[in-house]
């Protein structure tokens, strides 16, 4: 029994004729945990984005409500393709993978096209029109995994790991899309693009040289960026604002500078919810995409925000043992792949607003305001789900 | 599974755990450690501190009338830090100011340059954080076509203000009583703590001479403080703090504006008389005090100006033109600052020292056409010989030659030219007893001391001068000697003598210190208050015009009280007696012409001319004066300046200021009934102005500059309003001046002096014989 509709594979309570006691059965095999934790996240997501929204949209005149509304509709879709990728045999996935690929690769080729457009300086959107755009990168991130995942994942007989052949497929299948999103130019993208590939190389066994290798040549590539001023100066001031952002407080650390005032304003225990000064004065801007952190930290404080960081490391701790549960190494690389996207755009999101790391555009997962970004990531909870629903029986 | 994956999923556990608790402990240090400072931070970032000016208190006058007060104003003012952050340094945005103001780049550039060591007015002495007023008379068309176009004119303001505005009530001047405001400077500005500066908004003026300076704390009032919230492009959201202005007390003074009218125009008509007579009559004072109190009702200085000049800037040429030497300096109040020798007037402390050194008051005392000081004959007026007289008399005629012989025969004992080791000196001693050679202590700035000259002064004259003396004793003076070989010859006499003996109090000077002349200076003030003292009996008040500060709904904030008088050291019945001498001049006296068919019955006038000659020029005419005789109430003193006899131009003006208290010509009597000005602290009429101007204290938003206080830099300037601390209306006076400029204070002090400096150096006993008679 495969396809659309039930579950396949080793089952609890397979044979079980009674179709709704099947379905329950697979429901109790859902990680409940993470999707608790995600629902949390989206709930408290959804309430800072309001209240990042609510003082400006107030005073344009417009609804107040209305970033409220999108996310809630954004949540509710991506939950509903969360749900479609959980049901689906993500071993079957791999048969549709070549077209997943194919197509995440079309859109960021289109976003280079006079179709694109550029949305706060990125560009990485494709408006659609009627108020709705997509960026083909966040879906792109979806594609790497699981193409990452099929070529690395080949059930091998006696190897440890991927062969020269398979990683350089991998690297290569990588590297197309890395480069139209480092064309866009998006360079937290790009980044998350690294950490997947380096953290699924090496869960899939390859050999330590390749590890070291890409390493290395990352850290090559930024030399020779630095040194030979490929980066324009504004962009390069903007990615080490962050080392000292009182040094060009009104220029490029103005972003940093003021994240950190608003979490820092924050204290133990917050200003309360929808009570944030910083915020209601608009002082940091993309507060509800990317800098949604500091919402939490001015109005939560440092409970809410360490519970929001919580959340995620639950999401993160049960993705990584989804992975190790995984039936198949298939199943495991996705889950990884998975993990490492959620984990880097954590640290990186978090760490910006907190002044540990440069500031770039990813969102916060699961808690950003974002049409593209919730999608992905619900459909990331899905291929977690769809992974865990499917583990080795007895682990 | 391999055992490599399931390793490597473990490091991967480890990384993200770390990761995740370099977040936490990341999160834990800015919120919880450093979260008081980000607090901080935050406040500063969100909040806006604007001053809210007070509006400035009003002067009043006993009644209440309005000497200043605050009208509104249309003010255009330009920020010199957000010019110079210009690229051209606002260049083209004054140009094309100078085309609305009708004015021209070069005017507003250099109106709005900043003071500095050699730099000419016109230039801005105030604080450079402060906005510049370039205009306080722009009308409403031009105001809006500022404010409306805020893009063409970055760093100009358009905004309603208070200024001051003097209502002149009963024709009432007194700008130099009532002083001016000016620009506050950098120094003062640190100095005055309390007062945040914002750079924004007019409060930063000063009262810079007068009552505006003595009173300026009271006045003043206290600037409210408002913190605004505002979001990340300055738009205020929100008020977190609102501590409003309050407003300065209104001074209620002792002037009376209808006695300080008569006042002005008497000596304007006694300057106008006196020039008529070919006299120069280059300036004049009044005085007109409560003798029992001391307050001041009258102070009337001439020549005087429009103190609404002050407002909104005074060029260098305005400044030359207006008030500079050319108009006689009328920044100087000639009451309080000018310094002349009182010559008879003075006489009433010399009877007062003789009788007091043992001559009898009711003796009979030669009068000669001259007197023998020593080898040299002291002349009366004029010569003129009046036989033998008691000291009534010689009051009443005013005969030298009799206080002469006082002077001689008191400076033979102590020594003459050998004098003792601690001589006597009545007269001087009781010249300064009566308040003579110091301040009186009159509640405005820069008063002059007068000078009494003594022994010691003697000294330390020579000491300043003896090289200049010997020098000429050996030299002569051989340019004069050319056209007057008599004169240079008498002139190098005097100098050999100064610069051998000038130390030595000589009988000369004795003789010239009896009768006001010679070194003594007196400012009309000391006069008033000399004579306040011999009509009251001997308390020497001091005289003060400031009565009370009150709020505008006549609540007295503070009384200000009347310091305690000294005593003369005179017997009672020699003040009457002297008083009684004082009654017979007006009636058949050196005044009696002066005071011929004045209505006596209903106001009894004492006084004593005065006729002072000055080496070079026109002789100052004096007159002192109480009234009335039996129970006196009024002290009141002219004086002018190169005027002539003191019967001649001052007498007169004295007349002409009681018939106008008493109301003895035509015209309402300015006393009550009890013969007194009103003595109830009145309540201030104005009110309604005071709330109208307090209204623009309040401030509303006008247009703003356009850098956000944090400035993001994707947004940019965008026609966004400031919260109105950057140009809320002022309370106070567009500002002017640069206030180094000597306000007749400190250092022109004695420019309104023509003693007997002016000359050569007083010397050659008897030198000043025949010039130092008084009728």
């Amino acid at each position: 029994m495969t396809g659309l509709g039930g579950f396949a594979g080793p089952v609890e309570g397979y044979g079980e004729r009674n179709p709704w006691r099947r379905r329950a059965a697979g429901l109790r095999r859902l990680d409940w945990t993470l999707i608790l934790s995600v629902l949390a996240l989206s709930v408290i997501g959804t309430l800072l984005v309001r209240s990042a929204t609510f003082h400006l949209l107030t005073e344009q005149g417009r609804d107040p409500e209305w970033f409220l509304k999108r996310h809630i509709l954004n949540l509710v879709i991506g939950l509903v393709l969360g749900a479609v990728v959980t049901v689906l045999d993500y071993r079957l996935l791999r048969a549709y993978v070549p077209i997943l690929y194919g197509l995440a690769c079309v859109g960021l080729l289109a976003v280079l096209t006079p179709l694109g457009s550029t949305i706060n300086g990125s560009h990485s959107w494709i408006v659609i029109g009627g108020g709705f755009q997509v960026q083909p990168s966040e879906f792109a991130k979806v594609g790497l995994v699981v193409v990452m995942a099929m070529v690395l994942g080949e059930p091998r007989d006696g190897e440890v790991g991927p062969g020269r052949r398979d990683v350089l497929l991998a690297l290569g299948l990588a590297g197309v899309p890395a480069a139209l999103i480092m064309l866009q130019p998006d360079l937290g993208t790009t980044l998350v693009f690294a950490v997947v590939v380096i953290g699924m190389l090496a869960v899939s066994g390859a050999a330590k040289r390749w590890i070291a290798g890409l390493v290395g040549g990352g850290v090559l590539l930024a030399l020779a960026v630095w040194f030979f001023g490929i980066l324009k100066p504004y962009q390069l001031a903007r990615f080490t604002a962050f080392l000292d952002p009182s040094a060009d407080p009104r220029g490029a650390g103005y972003n940093a500078q003021q994240a950190r005032i608003a979490i820092g304003s924050g204290g133990v225990f917050g200003k309360g919810l929808f009570h944030g000064e910083q915020t209601a004065g608009h002082f940091v801007p993309e507060q509800q995409t990317d800098f949604v952190f500091t919402v939490a930290g001015e109005e939560l404080g440092f409970l809410g925000a360490a519970a929001i960081l919580l959340l995620l490391g639950l999401v993160l701790w049960r993705g990584l043992r989804i992975a190790s549960q995984a039936a198949d190494l298939f199943g495991t690389l996705v889950a990884t792949g998975v993990v490492c996207w959620l984990a880097f755009q954590t640290f990186e999101n978090a760490g910006m607003t907190l002044g540990i790391m440069p500031v770039t555009g990813l969102p916060l997962p699961f808690v950003s305001y974002g049409g593209s970004a919730t999608f992905a990531n619900m459909i990331a909870l899905g291929l977690l789900q769809a992974v865990h629903v499917r583990r080795r029986p007895f682990d | 599974m391999t055992n490599r994956t399931h390793l490597r999923l473990i490091v991967l556990y480890v990384t993200v755990g770390a990761l995740l608790l370099v977040l936490v402990g990341r999160l834990w240090t800015m919120q919880v450690l450093e979260g008081r400072h980000y607090r901080q931070v935050a406040a500063d970032n969100r909040t806006r501190d604007i001053v809210v000016p007070a509006v400035r208190g009003m002067i009043l006058d006993d009644r209440g009338r309005t000497l200043v007060r605050n009208r509104t104003a249309l003010v255009v003012s330009v920020d010199r830090t957000s010019l110079m952050r210009q690229k051209d340094h606002g260049r083209a945005v004054l140009t094309r100011l100078a085309g609305v103001l009708g004015t021209t780049y070069d005017a507003l550039a250099t109106r709005t340059r900043l003071c500095g060591p050699g730099i000419r007015r016109p230039c801005w002495p105030g604080s450079p954080y402060q906005p510049i007023p370039v205009d306080d008379k722009v009308d409403a068309k031009r105001a809006l076509q500022i404010m409306e176009r805020q893009e063409d004119f970055p760093g100009v303001t358009a905004q309603v203000q208070a200024v001051r505005d003097y209502p002149r009530p009963e024709g009432a001047n007194a700008a130099q009583t009532l002083g001016y405001l000016q620009p506050i400077t950098q120094e003062e500005l640190d100095k005055r703590k309390g007062l945040k500066v914002t750079g924004y908004s007019g409060v930063d003026l000063i009262g810079r001479d007068g009552l505006e300076a003595t009173y300026d704390a009271d006045l003043r009032g206290e600037p409210g403080l408002r913190k605004v919230l505002v979001d990340s492009q300055g738009r205020v959201t929100g008020t977190a703090q609102d501590k409003p202005a309050v407003p300065g007390g209104n001074l209620v003074t002792s002037i009376d504006a209808g006695v300080q009218g008569a006042a002005e125009k008497a000596v304007q008509d006694a300057v106008k008389a006196a020039r008529s007579q070919g006299k120069h009559a280059d300036s004049g004072a009044a005085v007109v005090m409560d003798v029992q109190t001391g307050h001041v009702v009258a102070l009337a200085s001439y020549p005087s100006y429009d103190p609404s000049i002050w407002i909104g800037g005074i060029s260098q040429e305005q400044y030359d033109a207006l008030l500079g030497k050319k108009k006689g300096e009328p920044l100087i109040s000639r009451a309080t600052q000018g310094q002349f020798a009182p010559g008879s007037t003075f006489k009433v402390s010399s009877v007062a020292a003789a009788v007091g050194d043992g001559y009898d008051l009711r003796g009979t005392y030669a009068c000669p056409g001259s007197y023998n000081v020593g080898s040299r004959a002291f002349r009366n007026f004029e010569g003129e010989s009046h036989g033998d007289m008691s000291l009534h008399q010689a009051l009443v005629v005013s005969c030298d030659t009799v206080f002469y012989k006082f002077a001689y025969e008191e400076w033979l004992r102590d020594g003459g030219t050998k004098p003792k080791k601690n001589p006597s000196d009545p007269m001087v001693r009781m010249a300064r007893q009566w308040g003579f050679g110091s301040k009186t202590g009159i509640d405005l700035p820069s008063e002059s001391s007068g000078r009494i000259p003594d022994r010691a002064w003697k000294t330390a004259y020579w000491n300043a001068t003896k090289k200049a003396d010997c020098k000429a004793a050996k030299d002569g003076y051989p340019d004069i000697a050319e056209s007057d070989p008599g004169r240079a010859a008498y002139l190098k006499a005097v100098a050999a003598e100064n610069c051998a003996e000038g130390y030595v109090w000589r009988a000369g000077d004795a003789a010239n210190f009896s009768v006001g002349q010679g070194d003594v200076l007196a400012t009309p003030l000391q006069l008033a208050r000399a004579y306040a003292a011999l009509a009251n009996g001997g308390r020497l008040v001091v005289p003060r015009i400031g009565r009370a500060v009150v709020r505008a709904d006549g609540t007295v904030v503070r009384r200000l009280p009347d310091p305690p008088a000294g005593k003369l050291p005179v017997d009672p019945q020699v003040l009457k007696y002297i008083r009684g001498g004082l009654a017979g001049v007006t009636k058949s006296g050196t005044a009696a012409g002066a005071f011929n068919g004045f209505d006596f019955k209903k106001v009894d006038v004492a006084g004593k001319t005065g006729t002072a000659e000055v080496y070079g020029k026109d002789d100052t005419s004096w007159f002192a004066s109480f009234a009335p005789v039996k129970n006196p109430r009024y002290a009141v003193v002219v004086m002018i300046s190169q005027g002539g006899q003191g019967a001649n131009a001052a007498a007169p003006a004295v007349r002409q200021i009681y018939e106008a208290m008493y109301g003895l010509k035509n015209g309402k009597p300015m006393v009550g009934k009890d013969g007194r000005l009103p003595s109830e602290l009145p309540r201030p009429q104005a009110v309604v102005d005071q709330e109208a101007s307090g209204k623009t204290g309040t401030g509303k938003t006008g247009p703003g500059r356009k850098t956000g206080p944090s400035g993001r830099p994707t947004t940019g300037p965008s026609g966004t309003a400031e919260p109105d601390g950057e140009n809320g209306p002022s309370g106070a006076a567009a500002p002017a001046l640069d206030p180094s400029v000597p306000s007749g204070a400190a250092g022109t002090g004695g420019t309104g002096s023509s003693g007997g400096t002016s000359g050569p150096p007083t010397g050659l006993a008897g030198r000043r014989s025949g010039a130092g008679a008084a009728p």
